[in-house]
């Protein structure tokens, strides 16, 4: 009993003590820091969502004077839920087109957005594009089950167009706004097409090539009202859901046609 | 103006899918079809994905049945014990399609198998049609006024047992017909993904020798329940019903059915038997060109990783 309430007095200390270690020798934090807000943390889809804009803007903190070189850039990305997708192929088959391949992808993002300073490939070096996952081909990841293609990427090839033809997936440079190498600004319009779910901004800092630092915010998309009560709905009491349908459609087929038989009459 | 559906999670333009609803009720209350082998390839293309247009329109053919068979009611022109009887083979007939389709999909060939489906029956049912009302208005033509049509051949259909008398279609027939009719249009309902309006018009009027007048309301009559069933199928085992998408489809629909029912009371049977039957083949030469033709786009993407 005294033996218990002793480790439980002492626990606290004793794993206190690892972290109190590291605040000692703190890593030297980076001479150029990102200091940013988002416009908005939430997205609300109501019946007459027509998309939405956000602007992520913020300031570069640093204790040093700037550095002569000019190659200050900044990227901003926003990215939407991951899905698990199939891309198919289709080829001639006895005269008809059928989907004979595919490729399944296992998680590529429902939503990106990447703006920069300037265009991406002057600005971001190989090695960071792959470490942080900034340009389009490199936010798609793993592929999923063993893969029945030779060659994959005709069809990342695809899934980028496909996407990108729906305005789902785009790259924007010089859209990110830099004045006096301190202050940004970038207004990412979202579509009206968007999923539900948990998105996630990310800002880069970079000098040379090289990310010097970054910052993450989420943003919550979400369906508000009407549309959240029937999403809810029909995926949580779906007979229930269902047989509204059903009603509606009834009651509707009635409906009309007592009216045109009220309108027949004199 | 622009929605966003809740379920599809794509933002439509709301008038175009009255309009759509629209046109297809229209065709609903002429010629006794749901109108689902319009609505479902109309859908895709206006960028619903597959799985909710197909469920979904089946809820909107339910509500331009009802509203068409409430006016075939008042008229007169439904033969509900032939309706029942069709519908309990229907029931079964879309059971065992579900089971055919999940198969299907498994194998990875759905949408070709459904495609071929299509272009093979409309193509099928077009030509007969199309054939048969031509010659009925030649001899119209030639002849001063309509013959009345034989309404069957004295043939299979009667040597078998279960007699049922049909009163309000004139037929003293064996149900085992009726049964297995509205079983086939139940599966190749469920397959495509439709009513099967367009499958079981022709094949009452040309194998259960039905009279045209009675043959509208009591395929309306059966297609309400059958895809009420299927709905509600879809509903709960998928979650691929868009209800806002429905209520648009409907409101079109329902106004559509009743000015398709009554410009029908008006126009004859063999003009619309032409109308229906050039209308089908339409559509089958759209799906055949779809298949032939070097696709704009050869990728597709489909949402989750298939087995």
């Amino acid at each position: 009993m005294i033996r218990g309430t002793l480790f439980a007095l002492l626990a606290p200390v004793l794993l206190a003590a690892p972290l109190h270690a590291q605040e000692q020798a703190p890593p030297a934090p980076p001479p150029e820091q990102i200091v940013a807000g988002l416009s908005r943390e939430d997205v609300d889809i109501t019946t007459s969502f027509e998309g939405s804009e956000i602007i992520i803007y913020g300031a570069i903190k640093r204790e040093t004077p700037i550095p002569p070189d000019e190659s200050l850039d900044v990227i901003v990305t926003v990215e939407g839920p991951a899905q698990a997708l199939t891309v198919r192929h289709k080829q001639r088959r006895l005269g008809i087109w059928v989907n004979t391949d595919r490729v399944s992808i296992g998680a590529a993002p429902s939503f990106y957005v990447v703006a920069s300073t300037r265009p991406l490939d002057l600005i971001l070096s190989a090695d960071e594009d792959q470490r942080h996952r900034i340009s389009i081909p490199l936010a798609m990841r793993a592929f999923a089950g063993p893969m029945e293609v030779e060659d994959a990427v005709p069809y990342t090839e695809a899934l980028i167009r496909l996407r990108r033809a729906a305005d789902l997936y785009r790259q924007d440079d010089g859209a990110v706004r830099l004045a006096e190498q301190t202050l940004f600004r970038a207004d990412v319009r979202l579509p009206a097409n968007l999923v539900e779910g948990a998105y996630s901004t990310r800002i880069f800092l970079l000098r040379q090539g090289q990310v010097i630092d970054t910052f993450r915010a989420p943003i919550e998309v979400r369906k508000v009202g009407l549309e959240r009560w029937l999403y809810r709905l029909a995926l949580e009491q779906p007979f229930v859901y269902g047989i509204m349908s059903l009603a509606i459609a009834v009651m509707a087929g009635w409906g009309a046609s007592a009216a045109f038989r009220m309108a027949k009459r004199p | 103006m622009q929605i966003y559906l809740p379920i599809a999670e794509v933002v439509v333009n709301a008038l175009t899918l009255i309009g759509l609803g629209g046109i297809v009720g229209l065709m609903s209350g002429l010629f006794g079809v749901g109108g689902g082998f319009l609505i479902t390839p109309l859908l895709f293309f206006i960028g619903i994905p597959p799985a909710i247009a197909v469920a979904t329109g089946a809820n909107q053919v339910v509500a331009s049945s009802v509203s068409g068979v409430l006016a075939h009611v008042k008229r007169k022109t439904v033969d509900f014990r032939m309706g029942w009887v069709l519908l309990a083979g229907g029931l079964v007939g879309s059971s065992i399609g579900v089971l055919l389709f999940n198969i299907l999909s498994r194998l990875g060939q759905v949408d070709l198998v459904v495609q071929l489906c299509y272009v093979v029956f409309l193509g099928l049912i077009g030509a007969m049609m199309l054939q048969e009302s031509l010659r009925a208005l030649r001899r119209a033509r030639r002849s001063g006024p309509i013959k009345p049509m034989r309404r069957h051949q004295h043939g299979w259909v009667h040597k078998w047992p279960w007699k049922m008398k049909f009163r309000a279609s004139g037929l003293y027939i064996s149900s085992i017909p009726v049964l297995l009719v509205g079983a086939a249009v139940g599966v190749l309902g469920a397959i495509m993904g439709v009513g099967g309006g367009f499958i079981m018009v022709p094949a009452m009027i040309y194998l259960l020798g039905m009279p045209t007048k009675v043959v509208i309301g009591t395929s309306l009559f059966q297609i309400t329940f059958l895809s009420a069933y299927t709905t509600l199928m879809h509903a709960v085992s998928s979650n691929t019903v868009d209800v806002m998408l429905a209520v648009l489809l409907i409101v079109g629909g329902v106004i559509g059915a009743q000015v398709g029912t009554h410009l029908g009371a008006r126009l004859r049977a063999e003009q619309l038997r032409i109308l229906l039957a050039l209308l089908v083949l339409a559509v089958c030469g759209k799906l055949a060109l779809d298949l032939f033709l070097r696709p704009d786009e050869l990728y597709s993407i489909t949402p989750g990783v298939l087995p």
